[in-house]
């Protein structure tokens, strides 16, 4: 509902154009008929490859590995074979295809979604309303570490884990039997998230009104009261938007998981089998296009039920509007 | 001013989120427990057809850990393979395939998480891993099975001079692929010789019906080991086992005379326009072919030769007779200079552990011991070891029994892929760029040779 009222006020508003004429122009270029066309030409280019994708997952083996996809137009030989063989056929002592690494990847994207999210949310409350010495300093800090790459972290952290933290003789952080379980994945997912999250929660937060926080003071609410009913139900299209790309990115993450979940596929994630699907020699690649397809599922579920925040939430505490 | 009164169903969702995470939670702890270790010790002898076993037992409920590059269907062979082991002797080997293998296992050991063992296709790679220092030396069974394999394997399982990985496997690359049934409508002979092979390769290019060589270099990030297969291929067959082992060692440079000769036998070979690529394009179409797609043409009848290993058999369609009168086959690819007698050209794979426990050491004296090669070969073709001690009978398929012949023959002049010896810097990136920047781009051969030794580690 608001959008539409977005979109049909701006035109009908004489007193905008005149006041910021720059983005008017750059409107009326937008929703040009050549425009629309050039929009429409981009998405069937941008297209083409993932259909290619659908494509190649729905012909047999011996067809694609001899013609291209688009021979499927010419010699229309469609299965549904490769579909069953991922999803059904386990390879030895493991049974029920991908079934078991799907679950394996809820159970690693969920949490590892929920927990930078709601340390990320304090964190940014934190540093915008509460006031204390030194809150900006720890904001920069945090906001600097995002330029930390995520390679270089991951052999420290993976020592972290296995052999613990020692300072001399004197052990700072016992060894955690963390192996063959998910958490070192969450803590690792979470630990990588924690910088940007806190970053772009804190803009949103920090441009709340402050009238709302000082009448909930007057009213005698807690940081804590302010925090549950004041900030979260207002920011959650920041939230909704960071959920779908953290959720997105840790699904689609293998780097991560091959180091952390190393060792076990009891908690290896759908990306550490899909790598796998096309075999030592790379020869079965019809039965990895299946695979993709199937592992396409869950972010597009994910992404059309938060949709409505994401556009909103992409300018979240980038534009003050 | 007023506050808002907020809505009733957010403050429901928002519930849900610690109870879906107090769910997981839960699930993960569980999962924890599972995984811990038993570690009882079984007493008793074992009996009925576990007796062979008897070595081995003492550590039932146990669980050792493997990791390899070997994906499935392959590794599903393996577990077969030492399916009655475990069952006898309790002792569970989890195994878990990665194509991401050699990255992965340098980013594990060096993050203090191990696994027990590592199956390790390059010798380079378990120098590296020795050097980390957290290899473990094998026990003393396992040196002593291992002397089952011709004697220059052991050195490929040792560094500096210290013995740590037994091999498990042997594949042949010294091979070319061919159709009998159409050397045979063509009335063309299998060559005994390099001048034959050249003399044949002539004939066909001359006849005019398809080139005589196709191939294909392209393989992801690790386009171009094809290439050095034929490199290596030359230089072992111009000039035997002791040039070889110093070029591996870099005594004898790339921009040596005589490695710059083999690397021109090579280019008179694979890079000669009238004789490649059969059925795919020229030259140049080497270098963006897959190496999995090279041989197609030669059921086709456009090609009609295929240098590549053993293990293009799997590349193969399913329906594709392969035998000396079958649809394709090969034959020992002859020594550019006949004074070196028969050159093997092989790779292979060596199990290395990362840990000295009982039930580790038990499981590295099974798999070093000819039984457990004997039932690897029982379980599915496409395996071979060069162990003496397996029974040649055993091979049901002709390539695999081809290549365990090559590769036990004991005045066979076997040498590990050289690219495999050298330091990764070299054999895993600068020579695979830059002899595919050879086929791609037809570079010059001294360049390539200087890229390549420029490359090298000081």
């Amino acid at each position: 509902m608001s959008d539409t009222a977005v979109s049909s006020a701006g035109p009908t508003r004489p007193a905008q154009p005149a006041a910021r004429p720059g983005a008017e122009a750059v409107r009326r270029s937008f929703s040009s008929p050549l425009a629309s066309v050039f929009v429409i030409a981009v998405t069937v280019l941008w297209t083409i490859p993932t259909f290619g994708l659908l494509a190649t997952s729905l012909r047999p083996k011996e067809a694609v590995a001899t013609t291209g996809w688009w021979e499927m137009f010419v010699h229309p030989d469609l299965i549904l074979s490769n579909y069953h063989t991922v999803l059904f056929e386990g390879s030895f002592g493991v049974s029920g295809g991908l079934m078991p690494y799907l679950v394996n990847s809820l159970a690693i994207s969920v949490p590892a979604t929920v927990f930078p999210l709601v340390l990320a949310s304090m964190a940014a409350y934190a540093l915008a309303w509460v006031r204390f010495k030194g809150s900006d300093t720890v904001f920069f800090v945090i906001f600097a570490l995002q330029v930390v790459p995520l390679q270089m972290a991951l052999i420290p952290l993976l020592q972290l884990f296995s052999g613990g933290a020692h300072l001399g003789g004197a052990t700072i952080l016992p060894a955690f039997d963390l192996s063959g379980t998910y958490v070192p994945v969450w803590l690792a997912h979470t630990m990588f998230a924690l910088p940007l999250a806190t970053f772009l929660l804190h803009n949103f937060i920090s441009q709340l009104p402050r009238d709302l926080m000082e009448a909930a003071v007057v009213d005698g609410a807690s940081h804590f009261r302010i925090f549950w009913s004041i900030v979260l139900p207002l920011c959650t299209p920041a939230l909704a938007s960071f959920a779908i790309f953290q959720f997105l990115w840790v699904w689609n993450d293998l780097l991560v998981a091959l180091t952390f979940a190393g060792g076990n596929p009891d908690v290896a994630p759908m990306t550490a089998r899909l790598a796998q699907l096309s075999g030592s020699f790379g020869g079965r690649w019809e039965l990895l296009t299946a695979g993709a397809f199937l592992s396409l599922i869950v972010p597009l579920v994910v992404f059309f039920s938060l949709q409505r925040y994401f556009v909103r939430g992409l300018l979240a505490g980038s534009v003050k509007g | 001013m007023t506050r808002k009164p907020r809505p009733a169903p957010f403050r429901r969702r928002l519930l849900a989120v610690p109870a879906v995470l107090a769910l997981v939670l839960a699930a993960a702890c569980s999962n924890s427990s599972s995984g811990s270790k038993g570690g009882g010790q079984a007493a008793g002898p074992l009996t009925g057809d576990c007796s062979k076993y008897q070595a081995y037992a003492g550590h039932s409920g146990t669980k050792v850990t493997m990791y390899a590059s070997i994906l499935s269907p392959e590794s599903d062979s393996l577990e077969k393979s030492w399916a009655e082991f475990s069952t006898c002797t309790g002792i569970k080997i989890s195994y878990e395939g990665s194509n991401d293998f050699e990255s992965q296992l340098q980013v594990r050991v060096t993050g203090g998480n191990a696994p027990d063992f590592a199956i390790i296709p390059q010798p380079g790679l378990l120098a590296q891993m020795v050097k980390s220092g957290k290899a473990v030396k094998p026990p003393a069974q396992t040196v002593a099975n291992e002397d089952k394999w011709n004697p220059v394997w052991k050195t490929y399982g040792s560094v500096n001079g210290t013995f740590y990985a037994a091999p498990m496997s042997a594949n042949m690359k010294s091979l070319v692929w061919y159709s009998p049934k159409a050397f045979q409508q063509a009335g063309y002979q299998v060559p005994q010789t390099w001048a034959d092979l050249m003399a044949l390769s002539d004939r066909i290019a001359k006849a005019g019906s398809g080139k005589p060589w196709c191939g294909g270099i392209g393989s992801g990030t690790a386009t171009g080991w094809p290439a050095t297969d034929w490199l290596e291929e030359a230089v072992l067959g111009s000039y035997g086992g002791d040039v070889y082992d110093q070029w591996v060692g870099h005594q004898v440079k790339f921009s040596d005379p005589k490695i710059i000769a083999a690397m021109q036998t090579v280019a008179g070979w694979m890079q000669n326009p009238a004789w490649v690529n059969g059925g795919i394009g020229d030259v140049k179409s080497i270098a963006t072919t897959t190496f999995q797609d090279a041989g197609t043409p030669i059921l086709t009848g456009k090609c009609w030769m295929l240098q590549q290993a053993s293990f293009y058999q799997a590349q193969w369609p399913k329906d594709t007779k392969i035998g000396p009168d079958g649809d394709v086959f090969a034959f020992h690819l002859p020594a550019v200079n006949p004074a070196v007698t028969n050159p093997v050209e092989g790779g292979g794979e060596f199990l290395t552990a990362f840990s000295g426990r009982p039930e580790v050491q038990a499981v590295q004296n099974y798999l070093s011991s000819s039984d457990w090669a004997s039932s690897r070969v029982k379980v599915s073709t496409g395996w071979v070891s060069a162990n003496q001690g397996v029974d040649k009978s055993l091979y049901t398929d002709p390539i695999d029994k081809l290549s365990a012949e090559a590769l036990t023959d004991p005045a066979a002049t076997f040498r590990f892929d050289a690219s495999d010896l050298m330091p990764a810097a070299v054999g895993a990136a600068q020579e695979w760029k830059s002899l595919t920047a050879w086929f791609a781009q037809g570079q010059a051969i001294p360049k390539v040779a200087a890229d390549i030794d420029a490359a090298w580690p000081q």
